[in-house]
């Protein structure tokens, strides 16, 4: 068993924009199936044919383009990158669910994959069926599945509950026996999408250390997620995929500090107008983290005041003005919402430049970097929302005014306003 | 953990051109996701009714009454001397299969979206077994046939062993179609839409209310491109023994069968590639 188990070169996969075709009649659909039965006949013609289907100003959108990596034998790699930057694509080209436009990939040994937790599960029938079913559809032998049965019940936790039909089933029952199932696929080569995002902290754990023996288990992974803390624990090595191709294929910890380097340099510091809401009546200039005296600051300290400045200019007037600021872990968690007309306040603007503050007293978020999500609304209609606004850096501060802070490892989200005391009950 | 041998396969992904195989072997090997995936339709099909499988018997026991009625005895459509209930039931009974089939085959695809778009098997699964999971009614409703032969005192000729032959060419030809539809659907939901219309037409167009013989000879061979025509035909030669004739017709509609069917499987090989883009 020599060189690589997966390999990848110049994969590309297109969409056309707005996925569907347009709306055609039957009648159009049916010529054309007739039409492709013909082309089926003559392999020569089909591409010409397939090409000449295709109007001129049909949008194409690359999902993935000029994709080429080698995965050796047990490596787990983890895939990391934005939203809809392809990551998923290039999971689904892998696994077989679509096929490439342009390049190829092969892999040795049989290929698992796993890119939703828990598709195919039919409500009607029972726990224990519905592991047959899911095992079959990941590609588990029966005979296979009767060997891992009781551990799979097992690791689910859900014993009492394995006759009952899962529409009874609360969702996280139903996600347990599902990644249960998925847990216990046993193939040389592993596909992971994003499946650990489910389920309560403490299954999720347990999946985690499932995953680790799976890794240990000499197996090949490619493992996407958002979850920076989970590829650093399971991967060796990381790839970095960006607008559909690959920006970078290293160590963990260097792609994942690429990673979320390139992430920062968005939020340079921003000209001008941010955004204009989709009617221009309302522009954002800025989203300013400032001290108590209104300057702006680039970290601010736990502990302290912090005021969210926000800049904008109203081009008429906006009756019952609200803004919401959303507070995101780097991963992507929310973690606080700010939300002025929730707190008791909205604000009519007149035409003109205005800065909307928000003061939060003694801030209670653990250190950390945080991404602002802005939006706001204008009696209840919103204005515009823009995502990832705003970076927030939060350093350790004198919280409680003790001099001592908690280990961050331990620390959680937020420091908590807390009051100790002790009370005999027995002596 | 312990890894499943699994010999050197190898995998090779790229953008198909031209000719693409059918790749049984794949089909092969997926052998019990098909039985898995017919036993669940099996298993939810009457699932919280009441009457459960006895629906299977109660539909075309119906259909057969209200035939025998309207057309039997208000019509007076002459059955070649066989009795008006058995002589539709017979045909009834291959025919609800291929309908059913070819229904439940054709929204498989678009009704299964989520495993289309999220896991990886050999798209044709879904509408075969659809197929398939009808052969469990059809057995069902195999049971009142026998009461009615038994109680018109109907013996059946050696034909009979034929029985299977035509049974596997009513699955044959409710796949063929449904290969067809389904791909069409997963892209164009019209499909669904006509499939309620379309079954109703295509049955006044087989002979199931009305003997074959009524059909003139002249128009006997177009009549007869019908998939179904083989089948009822030679269904009815199969059960009702001495009482009936093979008709020539049978070997045109066989041929037909055989015909969609490959046919379906090519132009299905040939949009499953990227079904999964557009369900």
């Amino acid at each position: 068993m020599a060189g690589p188990v997966i390999q990848a070169g110049n994969l590309g996969k297109r969409y056309r924009l707005g996925q569907h075709e347009p709306y055609r009649t039957l009648r159009d659909a049916i010529t054309k199936a007739v039409g492709g039965a013909f082309r089926a006949l003559h392999p020569t013609s089909s591409r010409a044919n397939h090409g000449a289907r295709v109007p001129a100003s049909a949008g194409y959108v690359w999902a993935l383009k000029n994709v080429s990596f080698e995965v050796g034998e047990g490596e787990v790699v983890g895939v990391v990158g934005p939203n809809g930057a392809g990551k998923t694509t290039l999971l689904k080209v892998l696994s077989r669910i679509t096929e490439p436009t342009e390049g190829w990939a092969r892999i040795r040994g049989r290929v698992g994959s796993l890119l939703e937790v828990g598709t195919g599960f039919h409500p009607e029938l029972t726990g224990a069926e519905n592991i047959y079913l899911y095992g079959a559809l990941l590609g588990m032998r029966k005979l296979e599945i009767d060997l891992k049965f009781d551990e799979i019940v097992a690791f689910s936790e859900i014993e009492k509950f394995i006759d009952t039909p899962v529409k009874r089933y609360s969702s996280g029952m139903y996600l347990r026996l599902a990644f249960a199932v998925a847990a216990h696929l046993e193939t040389e080569v592993l596909l992971v999408d994003e499946v650990l995002a489910v389920g309560d902290i403490r299954f999720q754990r347990k999946c985690l250390g499932k995953m680790e023996d799976v890794a240990e288990a000499g197996r090949t992974v490619l493992f996407v997620s958002h979850n920076m803390a989970a590829i650093e624990q399971l991967c060796s090595r990381a790839m970095l995929i960006s607008e559909g191709s690959l920006k970078k294929v290293g160590g963990v910890d260097s792609v994942i500090e690429f990673y979320l380097s390139s992430v920062d340099a968005r939020f340079g510091a921003p000209a001008g107008v941010l955004a204009t809401s989709p009617d221009g009546s309302v522009e954002l200039l800025s989203l300013t983290p400032t001290d108590r005296e209104g300057r702006p600051v680039q970290v601010v300290q736990c502990g302290r005041d912090l005021s969210l400045s926000v800049l904008l200019r109203a081009a008429m007037r906006l009756p019952g003005v609200s803004v919401t600021i959303g507070v995101n872990t780097m991963f992507g968690t929310r973690v606080a919402l700010l939300h002025s007309a929730i707190a008791g306040q909205t604000f009519p603007l007149a035409p003109g430049t205005h800065a909307v503050v928000c003061r939060i007293p003694h801030l209670p978020l653990a250190p950390g970097s945080y991404i602002l999500d802005l939006q706001m609304f204008s009696q209840d209609e919103s204005l515009m929302w823009i995502p990832q606004a705003q970076r927030l850096m939060v350093e350790s501060g004198d919280f409680y005014d003790t001099g001592k802070t908690p280990n961050p490892k331990w620390a959680g989200f937020f420091y908590l306003d807390q009051e100790w005391h002790v009370s005999t009950i027995s002596r | 953990m312990i890894l499943v041998p699994s010999g050197e396969t190898t995998t090779l992904i790229r953008p198909a051109r031209g000719w693409i195989p059918l790749n049984l072997r794949e089909l092969w090997a997926h052998r019990e996701l098909a039985y898995f995936i017919t036993w669940r339709s099996i298993k939810v099909r009457y699932k919280q009714t009441v009457l459960g499988g006895a629906w299977a018997v109660l539909q075309p026991a119906a259909q057969m009454i209200v035939f025998g009625l309207f057309f039997g005895q208000l019509a007076g459509i002459s059955a070649n001397g066989v009795p008006y209930a058995l002589f539709a039931y017979t045909a009834l009974l291959p025919w609800n299969l291929f309908a059913r089939g070819l229904t439940d085959a054709s929204v498989s695809l678009a009704s299964n979206e989520g495993l289309v778009r999220k896991i990886y098997f050999p798209r044709l699964i879904l509408p075969a077994s659809a197929v398939l999971a009808g052969v469990f009614d059809f057995l069902i409703a195999f049971g009142l046939l026998v009461v009615l032969m038994l109680y018109y005192g109907v013996v059946p000729s050696a034909a009979i062993l034929a029985l299977p032959a035509f049974t596997l060419i009513a699955i044959a030809s409710a796949m063929g179609v449904g290969f067809w539809f389904s791909a069409l659907d997963a892209k164009y939901r019209d499909v669904r839409y006509t499939l309620p219309f379309l079954t109703q037409l295509w049955l006044f167009m087989t002979p199931i209310v009305y003997p074959l013989s009524l059909v003139p000879e002249s128009w006997r061979w177009a009549y007869s491109l019908n998939p179904m025509v083989g089948v009822v035909e030679g269904f009815r030669w199969a059960l009702l023994g001495s009482a009936w004739a093979l008709d020539p017709a049978v070997a045109v509609s066989v041929a037909v069968v055989l015909v969609m069917f490959f046919g379906g499987l090519v132009y299905f090989r040939r949009t499953e590639r990227t079904l999964a883009d557009v369900v």
